[in-house]
């Protein structure tokens, strides 16, 4: 494999990211990955793609790690106006179209897809999907990022209303953040289970010729 | 779309120029056909990312007012600002309250000076939109484009809709179709599409306008046909390898 020496460090840092949203029984579900890539190198391995809006609304980013960050931050700033103009907390709906307009107007600006969850009390838990353009559609379930296009056919497949509660939730009670180291998940096809070094594994095993 | 000052000029697009874009989330054929009682249009629910099939329930047609329907091909986000536009004409309307509201016909020259203005601008609303609707026993079918070419016909059709349901309505159409013949006829012009158009889905809507009001069908799929011999068995058919 080639060694790209040439590497382009003032390449626009795009997130080649997987991020989804889920309604379930109790509220919804919002999940991402914590790549960010500059090119082939990777910029920050720990990412926290999910931004929070309001108390009980966050934000999945995807695309442009920059254009994704400036509008949930301003989003935040209007949402926060905005609750204090309505005396009450803002809605799922209100919140995405906040983010609907910024990408809209800014269409030919921005390069970020991003998905919007949250919880109110008149409509309940609500996913808005919000893909480059400036399209707005509400979902039971929404997948974005490069990452999302191998999970087409699974969640077509594996989606269904209503699920019982999983882990990190928003709903009434409030939001909960849960963590998954990348070392701890179940492992797929041809994936090995991690050591700290191989004399782990030769240590307890006699050495055996390999043969063919 | 801003609360405050502050964000102006920043957030919107109003102090620059916006240049010809590329669409994003894209709506296939629309297609509309005059029958007794009205208008029916017809369009599936695909929203495509590209050459994927993204979102599969988005709503290519609405009601607009108390006489008109609206059908949308192209960019949906263009499409949900449009919709925006549409809202705020016919609360304006609403507003005179002199028992007038605004007709199909005028709809639909609302939409041509809307979209000419923004293509004369190099900054076009990418749809072309199909507008029906009837209003004093009058029946109006119309299009306009995305560079603000506008016309009305007996029967209208967009995109693949253009090539592969346009013959089949010319030689079909009549004057004063009953309810259901129209929809046999626009089903025989979608179930083409859904075969030949490799951005259609089998998920489609039917909207219908006549004096009484507007009616948007619930979706439904419709049954294809496969059961080709030499398709089943290609060694016997002679089609082998065939592509």
């Amino acid at each position: 494999m080639d060694l790209n020496l040439n590497m382009n460090m003032n390449a626009p840092h795009s997130m080649g990211t997987t991020i989804i949203g889920v309604t379930y029984c109790d509220g919804v579900i919002l999940g991402a990955d914590s790549r960010t890539s500059t090119g082939m190198y990777v910029a920050n391995r720990a990412s926290d793609k999910i931004t929070q809006l309001t108390d009980n609304i966050y934000l999945c980013r995807s695309g442009s790690a920059a254009d994704s960050q400036a509008v949930s931050d301003y989003a935040r700033l209007s949402l926060e106006l905005h609750e204090i103009q309505q005396g009450r907390p803002a809605t799922v709906k209100a919140a995405s179209n906040i983010v609907r307009n910024l990408s809209y107007n800014n269409k030919n600006r921005l390069q970020t897809g991003m998905i919007v969850g949250g919880w109110d009390k008149y409509e309940g838990g609500k996913i808005y999907a919000v893909p480059l353009g400036g399209t707005i559609i509400e979902q039971p379930f929404a997948i974005g990022g490069s990452g999302s296009s191998y999970l087409y056919g699974f969640f077509d497949q594996a989606w269904k209303e209503n699920m019982t509660k999983e882990e990190a939730e928003i709903n009434s009670e409030g939001a909960t953040k849960n963590f998954y180291p990348g070392d701890t998940l179940p492992l797929w096809h041809e994936e090995l289970e991690s050591h700290n070094s191989l004399l782990e594994i030769i240590s307890s095993v006699s050495p055996v010729p390999m043969s063919t | 779309m801003n609360y405050f000052e502050g964000l102006e000029g920043t957030v919107s697009s109003e102090s620059d120029s916006q240049r010809t874009l590329t669409p994003y989330v894209t709506g296939t054929s629309v297609i509309g056909i005059k029958y007794k009682d009205g208008i029916l249009m017809t369009a599936d629910m695909g929203g495509s990312y590209g050459s994927t099939l993204r979102y599969k329930g988005v709503e290519r047609m609405k009601p607009v007012g108390k006489h008109s329907i609206i059908g949308a091909s192209g960019e949906i986000s263009d499409f949900q600002e449009i919709m925006r536009y549409l809202d705020e004409l016919i609360i304006h309307d609403n507003m005179w309250d002199d028992g007038n509201s605004l007709g199909p016909k005028e709809i639909h020259n609302y939409l041509t000076r809307v979209m000419y203005n923004r293509r004369n601008k190099f900054d076009p609303l990418w749809n072309t939109l199909v507008l029906g609707g009837i209003k004093n026993g009058q029946k109006y079918l119309g299009m306009v484009s995305s560079i603000g070419v506008h016309f009305e016909d007996d029967h209208i059709a967009t995109g693949f809709g253009n090539h592969l349901a346009r013959p089949i309505l010319r030689d079909e159409w009549k004057e004063d179709m009953s309810f259901e013949d129209a929809v046999k006829l626009l089903e025989k012009c979608m179930l083409v599409l859904l075969y030949r158009d490799r951005s259609a889905i089998n998920k489609l809507q039917i909207t219908k306008i006549t004096e009484e009001g507007a009616t948007v069908y619930q979706p439904y799929a419709l049954k294809t046909h496969w059961g080709f011999t030499a398709f089943k068995n290609p060694a016997n058919g002679g089609a082998e390898g065939s592509w």
